[in-house]
């Protein structure tokens, strides 16, 4: 409707607005785009254009340190991933559909705690904890950063299943309890098939949020447990290669094939 | 009868979310309470802590005492680190939505169709990898980056700016990579809005900029402060950012309490600030959740 007015007196025209949104969309894909660019630079530098290549691509492929670190973070998140969606879809199933009943606040408060508290702090308080408990048991293996990153995926796993359920309609529950069907032979063959959607997006949300992870990770790794972030961030520090480059854009490619599946799975059906 | 099943649900409920409760419990909300802890004993020799109780961290995060003379003053190099903290995040929440309100505005008035589309452009950024975001606006910054070759082409400065390592890098990089907190909050608060009052607002004859003053910011709110909560918090506990473009020299909160768990030494001084942080931050939240509900009530 207000679409036909635009060419005489748009009401949703604010001088300046439309320039200012297209000059945000180009400053946040300018810096993205130069990265990828430089990715395939032939050159040493990541200041000067050597043309063409995808040899740091290879370079990084054949690191025998991104090769460990990139198995381990794709360990950690599937995992991590697997075991945050699990509780958290429990966890969902216990908070919706049944009302407020006494310490659904509480409940609800925890499993969105990781999202409210500033990582660097839940980082530290980590490094201490598991401090003591690695010193106490002299177990020093994945499984602190497994425990960390599920507990952290949490939330993010939650939320789009509780969406899903909560849009969820109950007739053909109900209609399974009407033809006799035992609760968990109704949420067996209809309330999970239904949930499935949620489960996967939630699922992929966690397996995104454990791979970007950095500050949780830094504080809690034991030596030699560099995940991909974390060596990158350590490669920072030195000199800049294109080889960073090359590993951002692979990261970036994964997260964009993961959120396009996120998005064709949460898009509503007309 | 209805009690009882209610309170069976109730049970459901508990044990359904037991399992997530107690990881959550373990490995990210229990730990917290040891900060609160460590926060007032003695620090250890060399790390770690002496279980004595001590208040002297929480002197420490403002004053120092001379070693010699014992004299008390301001502890001046904290206090620059935490009003770069608060500076810095605030201006960044400020910056954000200079840029986020029109684009808000530009997305939530396009077609229904392409909406879903410009959304998707700025959520392809949110979720990548924030190294990544950052590493990518380090190399626009650098002496010989992008920013400096089309200002020193363009002849706007005679030779390239050290712009790397200083506050200003900061604030550009975490402008940039909590830009899409900003935007997303206050496009959902303006796809809600009614655009007929605006034409109200024409035909009693308000100027544009009246109109956007009196009628859509005030309307918009909730999502004005949902936005800043979203930029400020994460801002205020940034700590990758203030890192790689900081280089290390320009620390905030976030680097300042890293540092006493490592070089610094001082876990009890590291866990008071962190407690200091986390308080704000909850501070923040508090007054978020209030706004939103006194906004859903008037709503």
């Amino acid at each position: 409707m207000a679409s036909k007015r635009t060419k005489t007196f748009s009401i949703t025209t604010i001088p300046g607005f439309t320039f200012m949104a297209i000059a945000t969309f180009v400053i946040l894909y300018a810096p993205i785009a130069t990265l990828v660019i430089y990715s395939f630079n032939g050159g040493t530098s990541v200041a000067a254009w050597g043309g063409f290549s995808t040899k740091w691509y290879a370079v990084a492929w054949e690191n025998s340190q991104v090769q460990e670190a990139t198995l381990r973070s794709v360990f950690i998140a599937t995992l991590s991933s697997a075991i945050a969606t699990t509780l958290a879809t429990m966890a969902a199933l216990g908070t919706t559909r049944r009302g407020k009943y006494k310490g659904w606040n509480f409940i609800y408060l925890l499993i969105n705690q990781p999202i409210m508290v500033p990582e660097i702090v839940t980082a530290v308080a980590l490094l201490i904890f598991f401090a003591s408990i690695k010193v106490a048991t002299g177990y020093t293996g994945l499984g602190y950063l497994i425990a960390a990153h599920s507990a952290f995926c949490i939330p993010f796993a939650y939320l789009p299943i509780r969406a899903r359920l909560e849009g969820m309609d109950l007739t053909l529950e109900t209609a399974a309890g009407d033809l006799y069907a035992r609760p968990f032979t109704t949420f067996r063959r209809i309330t999970l098939p239904l949930l499935t959607p949620g489960i996967a997006a939630g699922a992929m949300l966690a397996f995104v949020i454990s791979l970007d992870d950095v500050i949780i990770t830094e504080f809690v790794k034991s030596a030699g447990q560099d995940t991909l972030p974390t060596y990158m961030l350590g490669q920072l520090r030195r000199a800049a290669t294109p080889e960073v480059n090359a590993i951002s854009t692979a990261l970036l490619v994964l997260t964009v094939i993961l959120l396009t599946a996120f998005f064709l799975l949460t898009r509503k059906r007309d | 009868m209805a009690q009882t099943a209610e309170q069976k649900k109730a049970r459901e409920g508990w044990l359904l979310s037991l399992p997530a409760l107690t990881l959550l419990i373990l490995a990210a909300s229990g730990p917290l309470i040891i900060i609160a802890i460590y926060a007032f004993l003695t620090a250890g020799e060399y790390s770690g802590v002496i279980w004595d109780l001590s208040f002297k961290a929480w002197f420490q995060v403002l004053f120092e005492k001379d070693i010699f003379d014992g004299t008390v003053s301001l502890a001046d190099a904290h206090l620059t680190i935490f009003w770069r903290s608060v500076r810095l995040s605030l201006l960044t929440t400020l910056l954000t939505f200079t840029f986020g309100l029109p684009t808000a505005w530009f997305i939530a008035t396009r077609p229904l169709k392409q909406r879903a589309l410009w959304l998707f452009l700025i959520t392809i950024p949110f979720w990548t990898n924030l190294l990544v975001r950052t590493f990518a606006i380090m190399e626009v910054l650098r002496v010989e980056g992008i920013l400096n070759k089309i200002l020193t082409g363009l002849h706007i400065i005679p030779e390239p700016l050290q712009i790397l390592y200083t506050d200003t890098a900061v604030l550009i990089g975490m402008t940039y990579v909590y830009l899409p907190l900003m935007v997303l909050p206050l496009f959902a608060a303006i796809d809600r809005f009614d655009f007929r009052l605006i034409e109200a607002g024409y035909d009693l004859y308000a100027g544009r900029l009246t109109v956007l003053r009196r009628v859509i910011l005030p309307i918009i709110r909730p999502g004005i402060v949902a936005g800043s909560i979203l930029v400020f918090v994460p801002s205020l506990g940034a700590y990758v950012t203030p890192r790689v473009l900081g280089g290390g020299k320009k620390m905030m909160i976030g680097n300042f309490i890293e540092l006493q768990f490592g070089a610094g030494r001082n876990w009890p001084l590291g866990s008071a600030l962190a407690l200091i942080l986390l308080l704000i931050v909850g501070i923040a939240l508090i007054f978020y959740v209030r706004a939103s509900a006194s906004e859903n009530k008037d709503g």
